[in-house]
């Protein structure tokens, strides 16, 4: 027991690194991983802001970015989920588009209540979600590729299921406004004439809503802390005592009713339910996460960066059409972003001893 | 004195080849019992049946004189068993007070605990601040700074930490100084004092002899799947275990008494 003495204040004493101005830069930003798409987003609006004038620096402008990025936005959420542990779903366009046929189906072919089909709906892609995070979790496989078949079976099930058809957007209005109800729009502040005024539709809202319970639920619960956990590490999730498959299944289903509910979403963004719309929600959804700073090597980064990554493609395609600039701009523009978010997730990697 | 953790016949194969070999294990309460033996001889295959990572083919082992049936760490982890994997088993981009409760997190009293599921961050803070204190790390300032900040020693540090604060009844740790330099392996060795001078009995599996005869009271020697002998360091060299461990001397026929 020659030990016991040792217990007084000096035992097993580590020394703190001394970091350099860079390094602490370095720090700030793994701490905060939402920072520099803030930054980013603040600059892009800031620069447009004076390219433009009032034409952009308006609130209807500004919130015209916000319902444009609403369905990204919403997706994009579920993409982070996944992409927080580790995982990619290519799906989640083909989810969306799926879940909102069969709640326009369900309402229309088969006269069942709008309410129910909506449920009905939602219940279908927590299903496809379900398929997805089954095969992965417990059949191992990757989830690129499930992920990349289930995308062409949802698309093909769209197509075979809906024959093609789009519903109106008159025919639903008249009969069942329930599924518009995400286009549902208010002003604030417009003119006598109606003009201008900041325009928030429900769909904007539901997208800020549900990016912060997210933030909340990945932050302050158990289950959010396993997400970054799986992400991060599996097997030590699993040896500490996480429900690796349980949450990765987890993950994926509500992924998949995210993404239903970004379906009911678009039938009131674009007002019709239409089968071949919402076909590059995938793309889109991971540029968001990617320029969101949030890592494609699972467990690090927050779904708020993402909402910013997701804003900063709104700001730029509307800045640039104001502009007046060919389209191609934007994606240019874009694809730079993304390779920078990249690098900079890296660098902040590095911080790691 | 009656073991706290003992095995009795324990077998484990894998497909032809037999890893276990009717062994024997017997830990006394409040010793530090140090496994030694060759690579690929058990050693692994041993503390994980012991601490539910595998399930032993035949045998039985009995924690506090009780019938015991692991069927995975978990259950070991909830019997009181923690193990210190040599992987240290932490989420890097994780902080560190995040870390010491992953998959048994403590959530808030009442409303938001209850039904907004929230987590108690204060209250977890509070009790992984005071277990680095406890056992002198605290010049690990920030208890929620990422894992992956902290050097090695810290780290194995944290992970003993943790390991600590939850293991009523046995601490496992699979080789804790063999990624680190020689001042870090020396402050883990001091750990390790510390926490078997709080009374919990550890069983240290490593290859470093110096190590071992430094903090074993006494040492298992594993050789081809059984127990071969437990010595006395005080009364064999380095040397000899080494010869044992690798059947260069005849092992000494006696039970040693603890």
């Amino acid at each position: 027991m020659s030990s016991a003495e040792n217990t007084n204040d000096g035992v097993a004493k580590f020394e703190v690194p001394d970091r350099g101005a860079l390094g602490t830069i370095q720090h700030w930003l793994h701490v905060n991983p939402a920072l520099v798409p803030l930054i980013v987003l603040l600059m892009s609006v800031l620069v447009f802001g004076l390219l433009l004038g009032s034409k952009f620096f308006s609130p209807f402008a500004l919130t015209l970015i916000l319902q444009q990025t609403a369905i990204v936005g919403i997706v994009g959420a579920a993409q982070s989920l996944v992409i927080l542990t580790a995982g990619i779903d290519l799906s989640v366009g083909a989810i969306m588009v799926l879940s909102s046929v069969v709640m326009g189906q369900f309402t229309f072919r088969y006269g069942i209540p709008v309410e129910i089909a909506i449920v009905c709906g939602l219940l279908c892609g927590t299903f496809v979600g379900f398929l997805n995070g089954w095969l992965i979790a417990v059949m191992k496989l990757p989830p690129f590729i499930v992920t990349l078949g289930m995308w062409q079976i949802a698309l093909a099930t769209n197509f075979l299921y809906s024959a093609n058809e789009t519903i109106r957007s008159q025919v639903i209005s008249t009969e069942a406004p329930l599924l518009q109800v995400f286009g549902e729009k208010f002003t604030i502040g417009a003119d006598e004439a109606g003009r201008g005024g900041a325009n928030f539709t429900i769909g904007v809202i539901f997208m800020v809503m549900l990016v912060v319970v997210l933030a909340y639920v990945l932050k302050q619960t158990a289950w959010g802390r396993h997400v970054y956990a799986v992400g991060d590490d599996p097997e030590a999730a699993e040896l500490s005592g996480v429900n690796v498959k349980g949450t990765l299944i987890s993950v994926y289903m509500l992924s998949g009713l995210i993404c239903a509910f970004a379906g009911w979403a678009l039938i009131g963004r674009i007002g019709s339910v239409s089968p071949t719309s919402g076909q590059l929600a995938n793309i889109e959804s991971i540029t968001a996460v990617v320029i969101g700073g949030i890592s494609l090597f699972g467990g690090r980064g927050s779904i708020l960066g993402m909402l910013f990554g997701a804003l900063i493609v709104g700001v730029f395609t509307l800045g640039l059409r104001l502009l007046g600039a060919d389209a191609q701009w934007t994606y240019l523009l874009i694809g730079a972003l993304i390779i920078g978010a990249v690098a900079v997730d890296q660098w902040i990697r590095k911080v790691s001893v | 004195m009656e073991p706290i953790l003992k095995g009795r016949g324990l077998v484990k194969r894998y497909g032809k080849v037999t890893a276990l070999d009717h062994c024997d294990f017997d830990l006394m309460p409040g010793e530090i019992l140090a496994v030694i033996g060759d690579n690929g001889a058990g050693k692994s295959s041993l503390i994980k049946a012991v601490s539910g990572a595998v399930i032993p083919d035949e045998g039985e082992v009995f924690l506090e004189g009780k019938k015991i049936h692991f069927t995975s760490p978990i259950q070991a982890r909830e019997a009181g068993i923690e193990t210190v994997y040599q992987t240290l088993a932490m989420s890097p981009a994780l902080s560190i007070a995040d870390n010491m409760f992953m998959g048994r997190e403590l959530r808030k009293p009442g409303f938001m605990g209850k039904w907004m599921r929230q987590l108690d961050r204060p209250e977890m803070e509070r009790r992984a601040r005071d277990k680095l204190t406890e056992l002198g790390l605290m010049t690990i300032q920030n208890i929620n700074q990422a894992v992956e900040t902290l050097s090695g020693g810290q780290r194995q540090g944290v992970a003993v930490a943790r390991a600590a604060a939850f293991g009523s009844k046995v601490i496992i740790l699979d080789e804790p100084t063999a990624a680190l330099g020689v001042k870090e392996s020396r402050k883990v060795l001091e750990l390790i004092q510390d926490v078997k001078s709080r009374g919990i009995p550890i069983i240290l599996i490593s290859h470093n002899m110096p190590h071992v005869f430094e903090v074993a009271d006494r040492i298992h020697v594993h050789r081809l799947g059984k127990r071969l002998c437990v010595i006395n360091p005080k009364d064999y060299t380095m040397s000899d275990a080494v010869a044992f461990m690798t059947g260069a001397k005849e092992a000494p026929t006696q039970t040693e008494a603890a």
